[in-house]
């Protein structure tokens, strides 16, 4: 085990991190404030890499891509607030995890329609293209730094809007308590479409900047959305800082399992049996992790303060 | 004899208990029916139909009469399938082995997925379920021993050792499995029906109250998740025996909102709502996708439109007509 590839690992864990936290930051900021399982989350990812992409490619620019795709989610997940999601806020999990699943079905379809089944390729932006030295005999693509940069920007952002801003007090409001936040003269609903909205912008980012590597393709949020899930619930439902050090935990976990694990294993096992069981056992990683945290903190790491 | 007589009638009164009756009246008559009509087709979709049937009562008696939304269910079917598929590789066909064990093995990862979702409530329990399942999910993605993707294709059906009852024989299996959805449901009823029971349908309405005279629900519930799970264990494992072969897709996340709508389509904490449930989903999808490929884009917001203004299902449609008429 040498720690050239164990820092490369250890940067993609983080990258995958980064990626995990873009996703579960609107997610726990929708069931913090809202109550609402929105498994349509993850569509918004898929929607995200989609648009940005088509834009991407046109205009030959990905950054231009990346910029205009803000604008674009922003009215998308409000629209898709306003239209379906509004009504489903009185009603219980059950109707909400029903809906929504709904909608997975529809944008998906939706998206195979205007897309096609191959889904979509977008390349390198050409200045991101290349490998870094970070010293040490260590190398590591652009690109992948620039997701970090991005990341860490957005949530140093985020950090800034939620704690030092008026609108940032209100959402902490809702978050920990929203009945008393409207009685004290907050719109909630406005407060609802702002947040719905700034989660798909932030889904949307996760999923158009993961496309380069990955290609954008027809129910590429599910598998994003689930493990945002697992983030979240670590976190503490509604906390973002919470869903930032989960988000940075589990991408790493999970990434230095798989590719480490079975050489831990080959400590205390025998070869053959280290060989087979890694992959498994790496698998299951983190939701062995997350049954351990539930286990001893059954409100996640971070609950927000004073919430029900 | 009368008194039944005269009960029945009652019954059938509300629509809904007709269409319940006609569902199973066409289950109990397509092996006869079907071939005659030529269309022998019909015998294995009704067959697939009725193991979903199993699979949704299961999720129906967690969900309807416990409050309990478990969002990988699913993963019980694959764990039932799987372990007839993987005896089955290793040369153990006998059903009296296999059928314990996948049984049992359902249980008993239902024990452990129980005894930590149920330590939490609400959007929680809905993640930790979906996360546990999708656990399975990988896992059986990663065993490529078993097929990984592809799945793993069972050479020899489950063997009784008994003659003339063979599961190859397409009538035996159908009887079986219509036998063990008859079973299911007659299982929920008198659970339900129970002591039991009612302690689970009043931790569901007032769940402090319950505690407070002096209950542990937590003990009730994660028995009935347990009974659940070896219920879809059950169907899991028919379903592989019907199809000779499993795949993780079994177990797909997607498969467990399919229960749960299945059981809302159907009525929720109605006996065979889950059944009609069933039916009505996987008819209605076989009738969508011959009609376009894109069927989901029309199923997507049919399910929420359900959701929103078919509340209580087709069961609760069709009682609150005959009310009104």
């Amino acid at each position: 085990m040498d720690y050239v590839l164990l820092t490369e690992q250890f940067l993609n864990g983080f990258q995958l991190g980064i990626i995990l936290f873009l996703m579960a930051a609107g997610l726990t900021l929708v069931f913090g404030i809202m109550d609402l399982v929105n498994l349509a989350h993850g569509s918004m990812f898929m929607i995200g890499a989609f648009v940005g992409g088509t834009i991407a490619l046109l205009t030959g620019s990905f950054v231009v891509g990346v910029i205009l795709m803000v604008p674009a989610m922003l009215v998308i997940g409000v629209v898709v607030e306003m239209t379906a999601l509004r009504t489903l806020y009185p009603r219980d999990h059950l109707d909400q995890v029903l809906a929504t699943f709904g909608l997975i079905l529809f944008f998906n379809e939706a998206t195979r329609l205007i897309w096609g089944p191959e889904g979509l390729v977008v390349p390198l932006p050409a200045f991101l293209d290349g490998i870094v030295s970070l010293g040490f005999g260590i190398t590591y693509p652009v690109y992948r730094i620039f997701i970090i940069v991005i990341g860490l920007l957005v949530a140093f952002g985020l950090y800034l809007l939620v704690g030092k801003t008026r609108i940032g007090m209100l959402i902490r409001a809702g978050a920990s308590n929203r009945t008393m936040a409207g009685v004290l003269g907050v719109n909630i609903p406005k407060l609802f479409s702002i947040v719905f909205g700034l989660g798909a912008v932030l889904a949307g980012l996760a999923g158009l900047i993961i496309t380069p590597i990955t290609q954008a393709a027809i129910g590429m949020g599910e598998d994003v959305l689930i493990l945002a899930f697992v983030v979240i619930v670590i976190g503490g439902i509604g906390s973002i800082r919470g869903a930032f050090v989960a988000s940075i935990v589990t991408g790493v976990i999970d990434t230095l399992g798989r590719s480490f694990l079975d050489v831990v294993l080959l400590l205390f096992l025998p070869a053959n049996a280290a060989e087979s069981a890694g992959p498994a056992v790496s698998s299951m990683l983190i939701y062995i992790l997350m049954a351990a945290i539930l286990f001893f903190r059954p409100q996640g790491l971070f609950p927000p303060k004073g919430a029900r | 004899m009368q008194k039944y007589g005269r009960r029945l009638m009652g019954a059938l009164r509300n629509p809904a208990n007709v269409f319940t009756a006609l569902v199973l009246v066409i289950f109990a008559l397509t092996p006869i029916v079907a071939p005659a009509l030529d269309e022998s087709f019909y015998v294995i979709v009704f067959a697939r139909i009725m193991i979903w049937g199993i699979a949704a009562v299961s999720v129906n008696l967690i969900m309807g009469y416990g409050g309990l939304i478990s969002f990988g269910h699913a993963v019980y079917l694959g764990i039932g399938g799987y372990t007839v598929g993987i005896l089955a590789f290793h040369g153990v066909t006998s059903a009296w082995i296999q059928w314990p064990v996948a049984i049992g093995l359902s249980g008993l990862v239902a024990l452990i997925f129980g005894a930590i979702s149920l330590r939490t409530k609400g959007v929680y329990f809905i993640m930790i379920t979906l996360a546990l399942a999708q656990m399975i999910f990988f896992l059986s993605v990663s065993a490529e021993r078993y097929g990984s993707d592809d799945g793993l294709s069972i050479l020899a059906r489950s063997d009784f050792g008994v003659s003339g009852f063979s599961l190859n024989d397409k009538t035996t299996m159908y009887y079986t499995i219509f036998a063990f959805l008859l079973a299911s449901v007659f299982v929920s009823w008198r659970l339900v029906q129970s002591r039991f029971g009612t302690v689970i349908r009043a931790a569901k309405s007032n769940d402090p109250r319950v505690q407070s005279i002096g209950v542990a629900a937590y003990r009730y519930r994660l028995t009935a998740f347990v009974i659940a799970g070896m219920m879809c264990g059950i169907a899991g494992l028919l379903q592989a025996n019907l199809e000779s072969f499993v795949s993780p897709d079994m177990m797909n996340w997607q498969r467990s909102g399919e229960l749960i709508f299945m059981v809302v389509l159907g009525g929720m904490s109605t006996l065979f709502g889950p059944v009609t449930g069933a039916f009505v989903f996987l008819m209605l999808s076989e009738i969508l996708a011959g009609w376009t490929i894109h069927w989901h884009i029309i199923f997507g917001p049919f399910l929420v439109l359900v959701v929103l203004f078919a509340r209580g299902g087709i069961a609760g449609l069709l009682t609150r007509r005959a009310e009104r008429d």
